[in-house]
């Protein structure tokens, strides 16, 4: 069982922020309707947010497509863009607690890590952004006749950013800072469960001097506002990070609606895998980590641990005794390692899969129910003796819930990891080049860890294989997401060679 | 009225007609019937008449290629050859291209309706020319090493997407052929093609060809059917990785659907173009007025990038249209075997309908109508090189693609102004920009919002240069290097580092 936080909290921010952000100004929605978000952690209302549809979608297009066609903001050297892009980071920065704050009590996700590791991993992000607007490079091509010819890469347009919960204002940066850096206008659509940051930022968006319409929010719900962006006429592209459920519907408005380009980062059912001769402590430490990082609400979570069967028993010893020292409470408690589940659905479809797992006949090493009286709080959860074919093998669960499986050779557990429509990440631990080598390059993912995990930085690219999605979040290839390749030939004449 | 050929449509003129060598299913290395025993006729758009029925695949069929290139990419030797092989084996495929340029040609011409000439000398040269860029790309595929922010070696890998789907249009069959399959296999990957049922017979001897070539069985599969039928049993596929469609924007609204509904496979759309030629006063003004013609006539108009919206500044204006009137009588539409055509018949009965009922359109609209207008002959598709001007930008034919030999004519006063009415479209295919002026020329092609900008000539294309939609007319580009990405994956690898001296 995991070990209790002893319940200290923190001062609660004043929500300072809670309507729509639409050119330049924070506005109700046209019709006046609100929406709460909860606190996890207590399950009580913390605020009414303003609640965007279709008409508040729309106003915010027609401010960004201004934005686009006509305002200062693709038409500035790049160096400029990059330059207000780090004036914001600085504003992040000194506003870090308040949004750290606002991040707990909005998805309950720990206080200490979001001051110390997830704000400023946001800001370094914009920061890495701010200094590729200006290195932005097309080609000069080798024609076979004689002309002269070159591609610019050149801002999509108005693009619509759909973001999910569990990362509120990490995948914020991801997802704005290349747009930005692009040239493009946006309009934000963030979860209905946490809106709250993705306000705050627009606030300061403003302080740093990003122009009236180029940067909107639009809070509301996936159904009407997220919809009415994906099925929007006026928007040039669709970028969306949440479910492959989800993903599908983004998907297909843009397809009805005007063809508009799409990225998707959707889920995973990332295997970790661990070779005979990994150090079992290091081992046990990355699948602890990969699997119940954010209560397990990360979508590259190690969610399958395939542990080779020499070392296989001493890994599962090391699992249970590290476990116990998982604490699980109030995520503004710096003992706290695991928080509230981000809400009642969440909480309720885990604990389901938990209770199909011990139907289906794995063994539960420790954890399997929830903790305390009160918020969405479950112990992290494992399970050995996990075969390929059950439930909680297959399925993306999203909570703290490990699956532990044994395997013989390495082309067994290649195959077996590969076998999911999933394909977002892995990991593979073990000190000997060859297998690290075949490993990495066997399986089908976007994201190969070796000796780590969840091992993200602004210029390593990441994404899907198969039903995790397409396009990249990070590294220069994310700025592809937000240009369009042009090709200008005109013919030489008089040229000494092609 | 253009003049006619001197072969007067008869059959007299229709040398080289070749003998219909490849009418099955390619599938796993083999030419099979459809497991329904269904088959399809394909038509002679010169004649009306049917050349032979094809076999016509469904979505078992599809399945079974499907598997067939699943097992080639999953446990065949194609994508685990070094780049250098693929490469060897690409070039042989188009050597045995050009080999056989004369056959392929005139297949295209029968089932196309395209010149032959114009087939033996640049389509089918241009072909292998395509496969023999991808096949010295194919050792080139490099990812990057990175600059991590702390203690870790990481670097891109770059792989075969996998299975991949391509859905071909009638208007360029061996072209398309090329430059889709060309930088897939580079790439590593296998594929299904599905050409359009109106042009199935050029596919089916590629097909043939690359298996003398030595590409193994089941890494090239072509499945002939109907859009409906085959294309849609691709695009909803679960086991097809990537789906890349050249055709209508309606299709590929439906393919994009059927991708999301499906298994979230990638896409890439091609589609629609309403692409303006915009003259300024300086231009080469005898240069301009060729542009112009070849911009809406080429290929009898079936072409995506036609220039169909032809803007020219009033100072030169009625000089222009003068000139126009003038060249064009001098266009020979005639049978595509006679080396004086310069226009065969359009595709098929569905599309010869269509234009004509565009050209009425235009006349009822109320534009002027400068040459041409009517059918061509009494038999086959034939329409007459068609020409409109002063056109106003809300007329259906200045909206919508004709997708036939018609040229819509609008003036323009300033620079700012055509910028604003060429880009007051849903498409963003092309745009061609004529001028002398070196910073009109610059302005103008930073400001249409179009992926291939011409200056001073048109349907300028070539292997290293990347060409695709903006807007409407879709995304993802086809050709050059970034021709590739369609068919790669990005993978990152990453691994702390110790004991090294920097990052």
């Amino acid at each position: 069982m995991a070990a209790e936080s002893n319940g200290k909290s923190t001062k609660i921010p004043e929500i300072k922020f809670t309507k729509l952000f639409i050119n330049g100004n924070f506005v109700d929605s046209v019709s006046g309707k609100t929406f709460e978000t909860i606190d996890p952690r207590t399950e009580q209302v913390i605020a009414r947010i303003a609640e965007g549809d279709k008409e508040d979608i729309d106003i915010a297009v027609k401010a960004a497509r201004a934005a686009f066609d006509h305002g200062p903001w693709p038409r500035l050297p790049a160096c400029e863009r990059g330059r207000i892009m780090m004036k914001f980071a600085d504003l992040i920065e000194e506003n870090v607690e308040e949004l750290a704050a606002l991040d707990t009590i909005d998805a309950g996700k720990l206080f200490a890590f979001g001051k110390a590791l997830e704000i400023p991993s946001a800001v370094s992000t914009l920061r890495y952004y701010a200094g590729a607007a200006d290195k932005v490079h097309g080609n000069t091509l080798k024609m076979s006749r004689e002309f002269q010819a070159y591609t610019l890469r050149e801002p999509i347009g108005v693009a619509g950013i759909i973001i999910p919960w569990n990362f509120p204002s990490i995948m914020f940066f991801y997802k704005v800072s290349p747009a930005l850096a692009a040239g493009c206008t946006m309009i934000v659509k963030p979860a209905e469960q946490t809106p709250l940051s993705a306000l705050y930022f627009a606030h300061l968006a403003k302080l740093a001097g990003i122009p009236d319409g180029v940067l909107n929010v639009v809070t509301g719900f996936g159904p009407t506002a997220g919809a009415a962006i994906s099925s929007h006429m006026d928007i040039d592209k669709v970028d969306f990070t949440g479910s492959t459920e989800v993903g599908r519907l983004v998907m297909q408005a843009a397809a009805l609606s005007n063809l508009k380009s799409v990225s998707l980062e959707l889920g995973g059912k990332s295997p970790l895998l661990i070779f005979d001769d990994a150090d079992v402590d290091t081992a046990a430490d990355l699948a602890l980590f990969g699997g119940f990082y954010n209560k397990g609400e990360i979508c590259v979570a190690s969610s399958r641990i395939f542990v080779q069967e020499g070392i296989h028993d001493k890994i599962v010893e090391k699992l249970s005794e590290k476990a116990k020292n998982w604490v699980i409470g109030d995520p503004f408690d710096p003992s706290t390692r695991h928080g509230p589940q981000v809400d009642q659905n969440q909480f309720k479809k885990i604990l389901g899969y938990i209770e199909h797992g011990k139907r289906e006949g794995a063994h539960l090493l420790t954890g399997g129910k929830t903790h305390g009286e009160k918020g969405y709080y479950i112990e992290p959860t494992i399970f050995t003796n996990v075969e390929d074919h059950m439930m909680i093998a297959k399925d993306e669960i999203f909570g703290p819930v490990l699956s532990v499986m044994k395997f013989s050779t390495i082309e067994e557990a290649i195959t077996r990891a590969n076998a999911t429509r999933y394909g977002l990440a892995a990991g593979i631990v073990t000190k000997d080049l060859n297998v690290a080598n075949t490993v990495s390059r066997s399986i089908r993912a976007g994201v190969i860890w070796i000796n780590c995990y969840t091992a993200f930085s602004p210029d390593c690219p990441y994404g899907g294989y198969k039903m995790s999605g397409f396009g990249r979040e990070l590294g220069m290839e994310a700025m592809d997401k937000y240009l369009q390749v042009k090709a200008v030939v005109t013919p030489l004449v008089n040229s000494p060679w092609l | 009225m253009s003049i006619e050929s001197n072969g007067k449509l008869t059959h007299k003129k229709m040398k080289f007609v070749p003998e219909i060598k490849f009418t099955k299913l390619f599938i796993n290395g083999q030419f099979v019937d459809s497991i329904s025993g269904k088959t399809f006729e394909t038509i002679d758009p010169r004649t009306g008449d049917v050349i032979t029925e094809v076999a016509q695949g469904i979505k078992e069929d599809v399945d079974l290629a499907v598997e067939a290139a699943r097992d080639a990419f999953d446990n065949g030797p194609w994508p685990r050859l070094p780049g250098t092989q693929r490469r060897s084996i690409l070039m042989k495929l188009a050597d045995l291209i050009d080999e056989n340029a004369e056959e392929l040609a005139a297949l295209d011409a029968i089932d196309g309706g395209k010149l032959f000439h114009d087939g033996k000398n640049i389509d089918i040269p241009s072909a292998a020319e395509t496969f023999r860029y991808y096949a010295g790309a194919a050792d080139k595929i490099h990812g990057d090493t990175l600059k991590m922010s702390r203690e870790f070696q990481a670097y891109t890998l770059r792989e075969p997407i996998g299975v991949v789907g391509h859905i071909t249009p009638w208007n360029f069959p061996s072209m398309m052929f090329a430059m889709k399959v060309g930088p897939a296999l580079a790439a590593g990957c296998t594929m299904i093609v599905k050409p359009a049922e109106q042009t199935p017979l050029s596919a089916l001897y590629y097909a043939h060809l690359t298996k003398l070539a030595g590409i193994p069985d089941g890494v090239v599969n072509v499945v002939t059917g109907y859009g409906p039928i085959a294309g849609a049993a691709i695009s909803s596929h679960m086991d097809i990785d990537k789906v890349s469609f050249t055709g209508s924007t309606e299709v590929g609204r439906l393919i994009m659907k059927d991708a999301a509904v499906s298994n979230l496979k990638q896409v890439s759309l091609e589609l629609g173009g309403k692409s303006p030629i915009i003259i300024f006063d300086d231009a080469d003004f005898d240069k301009a007025v060729d542009l112009a013609l070849i911009g809406s006539l080429y290929n009898k108009g079936e072409i995506c990038v036609a220039g169909s919206r032809v803007f020219v500044q009033e100072g030169i204006y009625d000089k222009f249209v003068k000139k126009l009137e003038e060249k064009v009588r001098s266009w020979v539409v005639g049978d595509p075997f006679d080396a004086d055509s310069q226009q065969g018949p359009q595709v098929e009965k569905k599309q010869f309908e269509k234009i004509l009922s565009y050209i009425e359109h235009g006349k009822r609209e109320g534009a002027t109508l400068l040459a041409g207008g009517k059918r061509f002959g009494e038999k086959g598709y034939y329409i007459e090189p068609t020409i409109f001007t002063d056109v106003k930008d809300d007329m259906i034919i200045a909206k919508e693609e004709i997708f036939g030999p018609v040229m819509s004519v609008l003036k323009f006063k300033t620079m700012d102004e055509v910028i604003r009415r060429a880009n007051a479209t849903k498409y963003g295919l092309a745009a061609g920009v004529i001028t002398e002026n070196l910073n009109i020329a610059n302005t103008v092609s930073r400001s249409i919002r179009a992926g291939a900008i011409w200056i001073n000539c048109y349907f300028a294309f070539d292997r290293d240069s990347p060409y695709g939609g903006y807007k409407m007319s879709g995304f993802g580009r086809d050709m050059g290097m970034d021709g590739l990405d369609k068919y790669l994956h990005v993978k990152s690898v990453a691994t702390p580092i110790y004991n090294t001296p920097w990052l």
